[in-house]
């Protein structure tokens, strides 16, 4: 009797756990067949490639977070498809003659609750960004504002932080120095206003989908499934209704790239390319073949840093020398194969301004490398090249890795140096790197706003957190600080231009190419080119069956 | 009976304080920190975040938050995902990881009982070779090529069931099979020796010789002894199956608890690796617990320790 009490008990949790089990998705049977009406052509398929961090737009800073946020929300600009900023929220922008004042005229607008957009949202967002208590990663993309950098180091005041609400509908914005960019920047996400109303009421309004998530975009958050999809929908309370074409928008969450590449294939999804995950390296050739693949330049360089306090690569002509004999072209024919440009400057072709060679060195230049090894190896007082020990820092990852075994056998065959590759992971790679515990390493870097500076200003002084190398130019800085003063558009290119010239004389980087975005979309997806900052307007996306 | 499950309870309650322990000091010897980040940011930023998640603090203090919170089951904000308590993670994605977890777990002890069985019946005629070429491939491939191939085969080229995600039933089918298939293989094997123990003992010939059918005497007799190293496998295997695989989960796009094992240690972030550490050792923990009490049903010689004196 006992025994089978026993077992009764057993069975009977069993059958509580298997009750409370759920597949998922089965209460949204009946929405799925109601979206089923007459304009269900106009819904898109898209996958990401994980969670998003955070949909809160003053606290993201991935690009799966942000091509999710430039959907969901709108700043005071936007850039459309051609990479054009185009008023949005604002409908006039005054600026003053000394390029420091704008002045943002809104339009009337509305949130998804009905409420009105106002400029005291954005004020409200962007005090919020600033405020060193949120600890808002990305706030410093927001430090051309006056004022902005001291509140958000906690040096400063927020009443001295040069946003100005002049009524509801007029914001005034000071700015520390001229920022022919600041436009771009308005239009990024860190920059989009936020419901003022129903963030101070619900602290953690960002944290789920539904009616909660109050944003004033092309489309709305309407389902969140954490981990597994994302649902968009029409805004009906968009100012610019008229202009969006599509009507739903479902956003599976997958990791894989295999996966994503055979859900393509299957058509289950109708685009896939950055940030809607990434065609795998080994499907290129497939896509190649069937002239399927669209490739177009993306203003991001994959570059190897060098240590300038570190034993060998102190030295200028060891760093020349390991930047001149890299194969750049046999890279990118024979490994990462999508067709990017061998990366010459330090500032992408795809920056406008910038897309002809400067001619600052060639690629792959042999003789030019072995002088200038000879010349550094004397210096150190080095006889044998074997003895110049060079250690290629990696993040663990195969595309890396390759990467790294190429550069590594042209050092090795070419210079006769002896190389290693040291790989770890993500985490440890950030700390090596920002300690100057490394000899060489690889990074990448992806522009926020079209503009050459945000590649320039990483190397300004040796205590900027994104410049990783120990390198300080005098000149380099001044030529920097010039820059930003600077309101004449063409002599400030200038003055970049011969910034730029330092970097390629003393190497304390060696780019290595610029990136260029990859994508297959099926044929009866429109407008859907990612933009050269590697963004994709939603807005403008159309279905054409 | 009572006081064998104190007895145990207590242990369990050991062996978390040695397993938060130990996770704790691991993660703060691994190196790289949770906030690390691409694009820097200045360091009055990072102070304000470590000092927002109690980083700043002296180890011993951390310590001590740490096994509050354990000793609380709440263990605070994801680093990584801002918005989101590992709570919340952990209660949101179990559910599906368990779903799954069952599913495989019906599938492998089945499949797995039926092969031994059928195989060790037949000992040594066509049926045994076959069940043990079915249960030695199934050892043998790894979850994450059956799951491509799976894929591949029956979702890109036959369109039966879809490629991955998390939307039904359908879509449980494919990664179940790519979890139960390896289970089910060693289960087969271990059904199949332990019955082939038994069928030579003399209950079992003196069922037949009694007249009783080949299939009766299975059911009836030999299978009940034969499946207690089953049971002893079947702790682990809940444990392991019901909390999720991160390969298969990352190969079919599902929303599960297994994954965050892993990430969360490649991120760095602390909050999410106890919060599941601690997780799975509850339910590994209880398992066994279970399988224990398992036995004395299934094998009445088995007594508990602490019943023996009652």
């Amino acid at each position: 009797m006992k025994k089978k009490t026993v077992l009764l008990a057993l069975i009977s949790i069993v059958m509580l756990v298997l009750a409370a089990c759920g597949f998922g998705g089965k209460k949204e049977e009946g929405t799925k067949d109601s979206g089923k009406g007459k304009d269900s052509k106009q819904d898109l398929n898209l996958v990401i490639p994980s969670e998003p961090p955070s949909l809160n737009p003053q606290l993201a800073t991935d690009s799966t977070s942000g091509a999710v946020l430039r959907s969901v929300f709108e700043g005071l600009t936007r850039v459309d498809k051609d990479g054009k900023v185009q008023p949005a929220v604002a409908e006039k922008i005054d600026v003053s003659d000394d390029k420091k004042t704008y002045t943002f005229h809104l339009r009337d607008s509305k949130w998804s609750n009905g409420d009105a957009v106002t400029a005291k949202d954005f004020k409200y967002a962007w005090e919020f960004a600033l405020n060193p208590k949120n600890a808002s990663e990305y706030a410093s993309i927001l430090y051309s504002i006056k004022g902005a950098e001291a509140f958000n180091l906690g040096k400063g005041k927020v009443e001295d932080v040069g946003i100005e609400v002049k009524d509801d509908k007029t914001l005034v914005v000071t700015l520390e120095n001229p920022t022919p960019y600041f436009t771009e920047i308005t239009a990024f996400y860190t920059a989009m206003p936020v419901n003022e109303k129903v963030a101070t009421e619900n602290k953690k309004w960002s944290a789920e989908g539904g009616e909660g998530y109050v944003s004033n975009g092309p489309f709305t958050l309407s389902d969140w499934k954490h981990s597994a999809s994302l649902t968009l929908k029409k805004n009906d309370s968009y100012w610019d209704k008229e202009a969006v074409s599509l009507n739903n928008v479902n956003i599976k969450m997958v990791e894989s790239e295999a996966t994503a590449n055979r859900m393509f294939k299957n058509n289950e999804i109708d685009f896939l390319g950055s940030p809607f995950q990434t065609v795998p390296l080994d499907a290129i050739d497939g896509y190649k073949k069937d002239k399927s693949l669209n490739i177009e330049d993306y203003a991001a360089i994959y570059e190897y840093k060098m240590n300038t306090t570190g034993e060998f690569t102190k030295n200028v002509n060891i760093r020349k020398a390991l930047a001149l004999s890299i194969d750049r072209q046999g890279l990118i024919d024979n490994v990462v194969k999508g067709e990017q440009t061998p990366a010459l400057g330090m500032v992408p072709t795809a920056i406008a301004g910038f897309e002809d060679d400067r001619g600052y060195i060639t690629d792959n230049n042999l003789d030019e490398a072995k002088k200038a090894l000879a010349k550094g190896m004397e210096e150190l007082g080095i006889k044998d090249a074997k003895d110049v020990k060079i250690n290629i820092s990696i993040n663990t990852s195969e595309a890396h890795a390759a990467i790294a075994q190429y550069i590594q056998e042209g050092w090795t065959k070419n210079l006769g140096i002896t190389t290693k590759i040291d790989n770890s992971e993500w985490q440890v790679f950030l700390d090596k790197m920002s300690s100057l515990d490394y000899t060489v390493g690889r990074m990448g870097w992806i522009a926020d706003y079209n503009d050459a500076y945000t590649f320039l200003e990483r190397y300004d002084s040796a205590k900027n957190g994104n410049n990783d190398t120990g390198w300080e130019n005098k000149e380099y800085t001044d030529l920097m600080k010039k820059a930003v003063k600077e309101t004449d558009e063409a002599k400030r290119e200038k003055l970049l231009k011969d910034g730029e010239k330092i970097l390629m004389t003393e190497f304390p980087v060696a780019p290595v190419y610029f990136y260029t975005n990859l994508w297959v979309e099926k044929d009866y997806v429109k407008n859907m080119a990612p933009t050269s900052l590697g963004e994709i307007s939603l807005k403008d996306v159309k279905i054409e069956k | 009976m009572i006081n064998y499950l104190l007895k145990r309870l207590a242990y369990i309650l050991v062996a978390l304080f040695v397993i938060v322990t130990i996770t704790f000091f691991l993660m703060r010897i691994a190196p790289g920190s949770p906030f690390a980040s691409e694009k820097n940011f200045p360091p009055e930023i990072t102070a304000q975040l470590n000092a927002q998640y109690g980083l700043d603090n002296p180890w011993y203090v951390q310590y001590k938050d740490y096994l509050v919170q354990t000793a609380k089951l709440d263990f605070g904000q994801s680093m990584k995902y801002k918005d989101r308590s590992t709570n919340d993670m952990i209660s949101e994605s179990f559910p599906v990881s368990l779903t799954l977890g069952i599913e495989a777990m019906l599938l492998a002890v089945g499949l797995g009982v039926l092969i031994g069985v059928v195989s060790a019946l037949y000992h040594n005629k066509f049926p045994d070779y076959l069940a043990t070429t079915i249960a030695v491939l199934g050892i043998s491939v790894p979850s994450f090529i059956l799951a491509g191939l799976l894929q591949y085969f029956i979702g890109l080229k036959l369109h039966w069931l879809p490629i991955g995600g998390w939307d039904g039933f359908k879509y449980s089918i494919l990664p179940a099979l790519a979890i139960a298939f390896t289970h089910m293989g060693f289960i087969a094997k271990l059904t199949r020796s332990s019955m082939l123990e038994q069928n030579h003992s003399e209950y079992v010939k003196m069922a037949r010789a009694k007249g009783l059918g080949k299939w009766t005497t299975v059911f009836k007799h030999t299978l009940r002894n034969a499946l207690l190293p089953v049971v002893t496998y079947l702790g682990p295997l809940t444990a392991g199956v019901v909390t999720g695989s991160f390969i298969v989960e990352q190969i079919f796009a599902i929303p599960g608890l297994g994954k965050y094992f892993v990430t969360s240690i490649t991120n760095r972030d602390y909050t999410v690796i106890m919060g599941t550490t601690v997780f799975y050792s509850i339910i590994l923990l209880f398992a066994v617990l279970l399988v224990d009490i398992l036995y004395s049903v299934i094998d009445p010689r088995i007594k508990f320790k602490g019943a023996k004196k009652s």
